[in-house]
Parts: structure tokens; C-alpha cells; sequence
């Protein structure tokens, strides 16, 4: 990246650059780049132990140097992982998948409609409704968890996949996005435009409105899925069937278990690194869309 | 907005614009309803309900008569404020309010310091690698909380933790993570670790959204790398750093995963180590969902006052010195 931009430039303003700034820029660059290397180590450290320690077994996850390998027992690990309690692991990732994955599509679809009609259209109360709808964003979900318990208990529906699904899918912070970016967007003439030729305003929302929001849409889907995938204390109020576990939950369980059963502690630790590395991935190839999203959320503040 | 419009559609067709305020008035008139209404329904149901119902809970009371068997000796009557003044009286909670606060007075700006300063250096002409170093500390926010606590207990654990050994090794002794003062430092670390990166992210976005013209100049004068990131970026990435702090103020009040997660290795973490601990074992071990209630509505108030209360002093002192 700097060398890039540094070439860039015409003959002229490169030298000067290097002349006034070698010395102290050399200097600074080792200090600032060891400086960030030792924080890098802070911050993969315990990402490389568990990729280590995954390979382990039981046996040798505590008698050897943590950060190193030994003894390989990685496939013995995984198909314990995936046969324990008859596969509930399977399970899991796939309902992690419901909750967050799709949770995460709808939440931004209602969020987007939400967000261009309080963006595009004049209404009486739309102020008051944009509102509303702000404060949400200052409402935390664990703050709401226990009242959704005691509201859902009182009608009987903890304990089901709606439980959780239903309150996942609210995403006061998507609406604020997808209204800050609408209404920067997406040109009144387009939507005009669309009128005239005759199109529904369900029409023009479907392929104007959402093609150009689209790239506000991946931000807001991502922002869903780690508010879903991160929101420990909903299921772990709500269900009480293992089955319907979110991974997440399901290794907080084994984690609390593993002095009756000490090959959990493996299964744990393999289970973690799994689940986690689709959604690494994910996230750090869509960084820019977090980048996007964060300025246009912090620019109006 | 409306101008141009009328520029635009008026020397085309003189005749469309009464058409399209008609439509307006009509079919456009529903659409915008059409379109809240599916978020409005489910935000009133899943959001606004609950937090009603919480307050209703919060002002009853289950009242036990005699020996407190079968369905008939407990009944649920109007308890006023008694709940709330129970909260405010509940040593417990006083004293998780005490441990949030002190954690967040001293883990949120130690936080944001070190997330102000990678954000700085990842923009700044001196440092190389950015990109593998920008992956590198924004990794930590995709394992979601709960994995990271277990993630980090497991390198706290005497026995289990290489880090610990390596104290151990050089001559620190065998160092407690987990014990009864230091555990809170622990969490604090685990949540240090997971969102650094996440606010950096926040503050470099702002970062790279200043023109980069605007300190070319004073670059050109001579200015250090130093004056230009503390005297003219900090300055404009304000917003971003006030967005940081409120998120962060509100998730240090909120703290559960990782104190509940903890639990699991050590004792030295009590089943109201947190407040919203406290609500949960109000609520679930202790089998007193009203007083829960009440915990739960104290808590989001006092979250709603503080994330607010800051926006509103920060504004106040911006406005002051003309930013």
C-alpha cells in the first residue's frame, strides 16, 4: 500500500518526500511495525492454541507445551466430535445456520423496507416512528432477554425455534442503516422515473430501490448475524431442548460438563475451532462492507 | 429536493406532475405502511412488548399464604415500588453495579486508547503489513463471545494454559487468573481482546474518510507524523471515538457471557458477579421472575441514562470548543 501510492506520484513530489522524512521515517516504521507485530501475536495467540490444541488428545492437551504440536489425533478428535450424543453437533451448526444465517436474511430484508419507506416517503409520524425506532438501537439484546422470557413464558412459546428466531429477525440498527443509506442513495428521479413508466412502488423498491442499497445490505446482514450469533443469553433463557441449541450454547454445555466427561474438554476445543472458521472467513473477506457500514454509522453521530 | 423535480419532469411532460401528486396522495399514500408494517409489527411485539410487560412484572409481587403448598396459597398481587426498592437496597446488586463500573472505568479507555492507536498507525505513512495487520487484529470479532471466554478459560487454567507456564517458566511464580481480585482483570482482557480490533475498525472507517489533501499540507510544512495524527486526524474522528464509547458502555453494563462462561473454572466469580447475572438468577435459580423484572428495567434504564448522558456531554463540550 505505501509503496504503491509513494510511486505513484510524478518524480517531483516523491524525492522531496523521502528527503525530509527518511531519517525519522525508517525509525519510526521499525518501532511502529514491531510495535503492531507484538500486538498481532496478542491477538492471534489464542487463535493459534486452539488450532493446536485441536490436534491433541485428551491425554496430551495437558502434559505438553501448549503452543506446539504433539501427538496427532485430529481425526480421532473430529469423529468424536461429530458422533458424541448421536451427532448432536450436527445439529447445532445446522441450527446456528437457522438462527443467525437466516435470521440474519430476513431481519435485513424487513430492515431494508423499513429503512426506505422512512427514508422516501413523507407520512405524518415518521419522525416519531424513526424515533422510536432509534432508542431501540440503545436497547442491548441481553437487556431484552429476560423480558421476552417472561413474555413468551406467559404464552407458552420458550422452549421452540421461534423462541429465538422471531426476536433475531428485529434489527432497530438495520432500519437506521438502511434509512441513512436510502435517503443518501437513491435519487428521488429514479424513483419518479419508475412512477411515470407505470411502475408499483412495491416494484420500484424491488428492482431499483434494493439493487442500489445492495452493498448497505451486506453490511446489514453481517452487523444481524454477529448480533444473533453473539446474543448468548436468548437461547440460553429460551430453550431448554438440546436439540434446538445454537452452537454456541450447546458448547457452553459440554464446557460446564467436562468434569463427568473429560473427553468433552477435546470436543470443545475442536468444536469451537469449527464452528468458528466459516464465519472468519466470511467476515474478514467482507471487511470492507463492516468499513462502509461503520463510517456511514459514524458520520452521523 | 422537491426543485428538482419539478426541473426534471416539467419540461418533459407538462401534464404528469398533477398525475403523480394525485398518485401520491393514493397508492403511494399506502405503500409506505406497506413497507414499515411487517418490521413495525414484529419490532412492536418482540421489542416494545416485552419491555411493557417486564414493567408490568416488575410491579407484582408473588404473595405466599401459609405453608406455601398447592396452587391456591400463592397469589400475585400489586406490590407499588416494593421491587424496585428492593433492588436499590439489594447489597448484591449494588455491589455488580460497583464491579461494571469500575470495569468499565478502567477496561473502556484502556480499550479505546489501543484501538485509537492501531487505527492511527494502520493510517499513517510509517507502518508496512497493514493489510495482514488489519486482518490480524479484527480477527478476534468473528468468534463470538461466548467460544472466546471458553477460548481464553482454557488459557488461564492452571495445568491446561501454555501462558501460565510460560509465567511460570521465567520466573513469575505460578500467576491466578482466576483468582478473587484477578479475575475481573481476566474478563477484562477477554473483552479487550475480542473488541479492539472492532473499534479500530470504527476509527480507521473514520480515518480513511478524512480527504487526504487536508494534512498533505502540514506534511509538507514539516509537520511530524505525530502532530498530524494527534492535531488534525484525532480531531476529526471524534464522532467515531464517541460511537465506540457509547457501544462500549452499553455492553459493559450488560456483561454476562464471559462472567458466566468463567463460572465454569472458577469460584471466585458469585451468581450475582454482574447485574445481569444477578436478573438471571433471579429470574432462574432463584424462582423470582418479578424482582428479576424489576433488575432487568433498573438495568436498561441506567444503560439508556449512561450511553445517553455521555452522547449528550460530549455534544454539549463540542459545541464549546466549536467542533
Amino acid at each position: 500500500m505505501a509503496v504503491s501510492t509513494a510511486a505513484r506520484p510524478g518524480a517531483k513530489v516523491a524525492p522531496r518526500d523521502r528527503t525530509r522524512g527518511n531519517p525519522k521515517v525508517t525509525r519510526g516504521s521499525i518501532l511502529a511495525t514491531a510495535f503492531m507485530f507484538v500486538c498481532a501475536v496478542y491477538f492471534l495467540l489464542p487463535a493459534w492454541w486452539l488450532i493446536v490444541s485441536s490436534t491433541k488428545g485428551p491425554s496430551t492437551l495437558y502434559g505438553s507445551e501448549g503452543f506446539w504440536f504433539s501427538q496427532l489425533h485430529l481425526a480421532s478428535n473430529l469423529t468424536g466430535l461429530f458422533s458424541y450424543d448421536g451427532g448432536i453437533y450436527w445439529r447445532w451448526l445446522v441450527n446456528t445456520l437457522l438462527y443467525a444465517g437466516v435470521g440474519a436474511v430476513c431481519a435485513t430484508m424487513l430492515a431494508s423496507a423499513a429503512g426506505y419507506a422512512l427514508a422516501k416517503y413523507e407520512f405524518r409520524g415518521r419522525q416519531l416512528v424513526f424515533s422510536v425506532i432509534l432508542g431501540g438501537v440503545l436497547v442491548p439484546g441481553t437487556a431484552l432477554a429476560l423480558p421476552l422470557y417472561l413474555l413468551l413464558s406467559k404464552v407458552s412459546l420458550t422452549n421452540t425455534y421461534w423462541s429465538v428466531f422471531l426476536p433475531s429477525i428485529v434489527s432497530p440498527f438495520g432500519v437506521y442503516l438502511a434509512r441513512v443509506y436510502a435517503a443518501a442513495a437513491i435519487p428521488d428521479e429514479l424513483i419518479e422515473a419508475g412512477r411515470i413508466d407505470g411502475a408499483s412502488e412495491g416494484k420500484i423498491f424491488r428492482t431499483v430501490a434494493l439493487r442500489i442499497m445492495s452493498p448497505a445490505l451486506v453490511t446489514m446482514f453481517l452487523f444481524q448475524f454477529v448480533a444473533i450469533w453473539n446474543n448468548f443469553l436468548l437461547p440460553l433463557v429460551m430453550l431448554s431442548n438440546t436439540r434446538l441449541y445454537p452452537v454456541t450454547l450447546g458448547l457452553y454445555t459440554w464446557n460446564n460438563q467436562y468434569g463427568q466427561a473429560p473427553q468433552l474438554v477435546s470436543y470443545v476445543v475442536i468444536g469451537s475451532l469449527i464452528s468458528v472458521i466459516p464465519l472468519v472467513i466470511a467476515f474478514l473477506s467482507l471487511q470492507r462492507f463492516w468499513r462502509s457500514g461503520l463510517t456511514a454509522g459514524s458520520v452521523r453521530l | 429536493m422537491a426543485v428538482d423535480h419539478q426541473q426534471v419532469a416539467g419540461p418533459a411532460a407538462p401534464g404528469k406532475p398533477r398525475r403523480r401528486r394525485r398518485r401520491r396522495g393514493g397508492r403511494a399514500g399506502l405503500a409506505p405502511v406497506m413497507f414499515l408494517a411487517p418490521f413495525a409489527v414484529l419490532f412492536a411485539l418482540f421489542f416494545l412488548l416485552p419491555i411493557g410487560y417486564a414493567i408490568y412484572e416488575s410491579f407484582l409481587k408473588v404473595h405466599v399464604s401459609g405453608l406455601g403448598l398447592g396452587p391456591s396459597s400463592t397469589t400475585t398481587v400489586f406490590a407499588g415500588l416494593a421491587n424496585y426498592t428492593q433492588v436499590f437496597s439489594d447489597p448484591s446488586f449494588r455491589q455488580g453495579v460497583g464491579r461494571v463500573l469500575l470495569f468499565g472505568v478502567v477496561q473502556i479507555p484502556v480499550m479505546l486508547l489501543f484501538a485509537t492507536v492501531l487505527a492511527l498507525l494502520l493510517d499513517s505513512v510509517v507502518a508496512r503489513f497493514k493489510r495482514f495487520f488489519r486482518l490480524a487484529f479484527f480477527l478476534p470479532y468473528g468468534i463470538p463471545g461466548v467460544i472466546a471466554a471458553i477460548l481464553w478459560s482454557f488459557l488461564y487454567l492452571p495445568g491446561l494454559s501454555p501462558v501460565v507456564a510460560a509465567l511460570h517458566g521465567v520466573g513469575f511464580g505460578t500467576v491466578n487468573f482466576l483468582g478473587a481480585k484477578s479475575v475481573l482483570w481476566s474478563i477484562a482482557n477477554i473483552v479487550t481482546w475480542e473488541y479492539t480490533g472492532y473499534n479500530m475498525l470504527i476509527i480507521y472507517a473514520g480515518l480513511q474518510a478524512i480527504p487526504a489533501d487536508l494534512y498533505e499540507a502540514a506534511r509538507l510544512d514539516g509537520a511530524s507524523e505525530w502532530k498530524v495524527a494527534t492535531r488534525i486526524k484525532l480531531p476529526l474522528v471524534t464522532g467515531a471515538l464517541v460511537l465506540t464509547a457509547v457501544f462500549s458502555i452499553i455492553g459493559t453494563l450488560q456483561l454476562f457471557s464471559e462472567p458466566q462462561v468463567l463460572r465454569a473454572v472458577t469460584d471466585d466469580i458469585s451468581s450475582s458477579y454482574t447485574p445481569n447475572l444477578l436478573a438471571y438468577t433471579q429470574a432462574f435459580t432463584d424462582n423470582n421472575p418479578n424482582y428479576a423484572a424489576a433488575i432487568a428495567v433498573v438495568l436498561a434504564i441506567g444503560t439508556f441514562i449512561l450511553s445517553f448522558g455521555f452522547l449528550k456531554l460530549v455534544q454539549r463540550r463540542g459545541a464549546r470548543m466549536g467542533v
